[in-house]
């Protein structure tokens, strides 16, 4: 991108309201995410600070994507806080997909809060071109 | 809902409407909580957000930078300020990927934040774990609590 030296803004974490009430109270938020299709695979990457790959959850069923990461609140027990200008809470995200996607070969990666999927598109749904010889 | 739950219509379109009327009521409570001053106030283009805590012995400052390693934030403690400055990358796609969603901002960043109180700035540590940066500044001695016997 051209524009790589623009200044980042503060975003405020989305902050959403949960599919069915939680047994645990707590703020939930929305990951910003960035999809991309090739025409292979549907790459998703989405942000999810202080998420570890064990407490984050990838569910295909269906049509349907979701995406859970609880987040532990990093701060010890003797810390009193200052000033809080960020909430710390789990992270939801569901999606729909259009695409058939091979459930067999999809791949998840979490490295520094950045969760990269790649879902693989099956063999079928891939265009093949047919080229028509003159006869 | 009635209808729709007795005829199995498409509920599509229906999540979708309802979500967005949750959002612009989220909206509408983040702007008035920030009228009424409850809502802690930030600086307009401020980037990273800090959360500050402190105990007896440090000051502890967190900031959520997803996709960025400790080695290339450059962090500078001068008397009583901290200042944090990096740059988010995001690699572009290529081979024709075509982006449904792009959400995710990339951008240099640059933050002063006066400290709370004296710090140690040679023992000032710096760490990133899973997208979180946390920066443990130790607090100068003759700024630590001192118990006072009473004789």
């Amino acid at each position: 991108m051209a524009e790589t030296t623009q200044a980042l803004q503060a975003q405020e974490k989305r902050a959403m309201s949960s599919p069915a009430e939680t047994t645990r109270s707590g703020v939930t938020f929305t990951p910003a995410v960035d999809i991309f299709e090739t025409e292979t695979a549907i790459t998703l990457l989405a942000d999810m600070p202080g998420v570890i790959s064990e407490n984050l959850d990838i569910d295909l069923r269906e049509n349907t994507l979701t995406l859970e990461g609880d987040v532990a609140s990093p701060e010890g027990s003797d810390e009193v806080a200052i000033f809080r200008e960020y909430p710390v809470g789990k992270y939801f995200r569901q999606f729909t997909l259009s695409e058939v996607i091979d459930q067999e070969k999809i791949d998840a990666s979490l490295k520094d809060g950045v969760l990269r999927l790649n879902l693989p598109k099956v063999e079928k749904a891939t265009p093949r071109k047919v080229t028509v010889s003159a006869g | 809902m009635f209808l729709r739950r007795s005829f199995n219509w498409p509920t599509r379109n229906y999540p979708s409407s309802f979500s967005e009327l949750t959002q612009l009521k989220n909206q509408m409570d983040q702007l008035f909580e920030g009228l009424s001053g409850t809502a802690p106030t930030t600086g307009a283009g401020v980037f990273p957000l800090i959360n500050v805590t402190e105990n007896q012995d440090a000051y502890r400052i967190r900031a959520e930078l997803p996709g960025i390693k400790a080695g290339e934030l450059d962090i500078t403690v001068t008397g009583k300020s901290l200042s944090i400055a990096g740059e988010r990358k995001i690699s572009e796609e290529t081979d024709g990927a075509r982006y449904h969603r792009r959400e995710r901002e990339s951008g240099s960043f640059r933050r002063m934040v006066s400290l709370p109180g004296p710090v140690d700035a040679d023992k000032v540590e710096a760490g990133c774990a899973n997208g979180v940066l946390t920066l443990v500044l130790p607090k100068s001695e003759e700024a630590k609590p001192r118990q006072i016997a009473v004789k």
